[in-house]
């Protein structure tokens, strides 16, 4: 709550030492339980590979619901990294907070709103990328004035919008998850009452937050697909 | 390449406004990200994503080929069902017919049996008719011999006179032949 952030200023730019701190733990975590499970590779699959081929299909059945997968298919890598990467970020925050001179240092790096603008605007600006790819300029230009000329205002602020909607939702529902864990934390050191009071909505409330990061990380990549998909889809 | 555009970015940049940004903005929160995401998704599509994609199309193949495998050997099969029913209807074609051909050779058999069976009895009839007409005569001609010689001793009985047995019985023999005529 009133921790800081362990800043500190490199190359004349600021930098936020949790936040690197917990991407690259992050990062290391996916990485991990996707080399694991991917190494012992068999045409029948075994174990940990089916709950990575689940996922796999999972991400594909999200595209082919936006688009057809001749188009959609350059976008399987990133959803499945994207989900991976925003489910295990979402749950990092879960199990403690680690405070170190006043300075939050291990939470979900999803709660910061930073983390969760970037990886929107990565998105959007990607979808915008593709559109000029497959259609060239003119067509990814034409793109605004459909389906009236006078909507391109309207188009315009959707991706503002659009970005902002995509990272916010996210932060949000993140940061309010930890916010509601730290008070019960607070709560549950307070005395051996409060210990007791907060026991048992502590637990239901990380239960409901791994519930929670799940379908954030799903809704995350499904609107990222579905943004991608209003660029790249001739027929939308 | 982000990195470096946005220290170049960073570098260029009038000091104060930088400065003023710093206080607002974690631009390098924003770098860090975008880097750590890239690579992530660099480094996972080469040793994750990538060989699972791979043994997953490898699966998809087999089973294509799995299944062109099962219907082509159920069209085999099939073929071999049809030509296995053909080759039963035509065997009972002819079982059907070789019981109808032996069928319709007994039945001439049987006629040509009874006919040959009526051919015999006829014939062993004949037989026997003639035996008896046979046997017939011989028994009239014994008679008859027996008869001559009764009469012969009676008439030498009745004539106490000895004729020649040979006269005698020519003579009687005539008379009886004679009688035997005028009967």
């Amino acid at each position: 709550m009133n921790h800081e952030n362990p800043d500190f200023e490199m190359f004349g730019i600021m930098f936020n030492g949790s936040n690197i701190l917990m991407l690259f733990v992050t990062c290391l975590i996916v990485f991990l339980i996707a080399v694991i499970s991917t190494r012992n590779l068999q045409v029948k699959p075994t174990g940990m590979q089916n709950f990575m081929e689940w996922v796999m299909d999972f991400v594909k059945g999200i595209i082919k619901n936006n688009m057809d997968w001749k188009t959609g298919g350059r976008f399987h890598v990133l959803g499945i990294t994207l989900l991976m990467f925003v489910f295990v970020a979402n749950v990092l925050g879960l199990p403690f907070a680690i405070v170190w001179d006043h300075n939050l240092w291990w939470k979900s790096p999803t709660a910061d709103p930073t983390v969760t603008l970037t990886l929107a605007s990565m998105v959007v600006v990607l979808s915008h990328y593709y559109g000029v790819k497959l259609y060239g300029l003119k067509g990814y230009g034409a793109g605004f004035l459909k389906p009236l000329p006078f909507m391109f205002p309207l188009k315009i602020i959707e991706e503002f919008a659009n970005t902002l909607t995509l990272g916010l939702r996210l932060y949000g529902n993140i940061f309010a998850g930890e916010i509601l864990i730290g008070l019960l934390a607070a709560l549950g050191a307070s005395s051996i009452f409060g210990f007791a009071g907060a026991l048992i909505p502590a637990l239901a409330w990380q239960g409901f937050s791994i519930f929670i990061g799940a379908i954030q990380a799903f809704i995350f990549v499904m609107l990222s697909m579905v943004y991608m998909s209003h660029k790249v889809s001739t027929d939308h | 390449m982000f990195l470096n555009t946005f220290t170049l970015l960073a570098a260029n940049a009038n000091p104060g406004f930088l400065e003023a940004l710093n206080n607002r903005l974690n631009l390098g929160d924003i770098i860090v990200t975008v880097t750590f995401f890239t690579i992530l998704m660099i480094l996972l599509k080469k040793f994750a994503w990538g060989p699972l994609m791979g043994v997953m199309d490898q699966r998809a193949e087999l089973i294509a080929n799995e299944i062109e495998a099962a219907e082509k050997s159920r069209q085999e099969s099939q073929k071999l069902l049809d030509e296995q029913q053909s080759l039963l209807k035509e065997a009972r074609e002819s079982a059907q017919a070789i019981v109808e051909n032996a069928r319709k050779q007994g039945e001439t058999q049987r006629e040509e049996l009874v006919v040959a069976a009526r051919a015999e009895v006829n014939r062993m009839k004949e037989a026997a008719t003639l035996e008896i007409a046979t046997e017939k005569e011989k028994a009239v001609a014994a008679v008859r011999e027996e008869f001559v010689s009764l009469s012969i001793l009676a008439a030498s009985k009745v004539l106490g006179k000895e004729i020649s047995e040979e006269d005698n019985r020519a003579l009687i023999e005539e008379t009886i032949v004679k009688a035997g005529e005028g009967r």
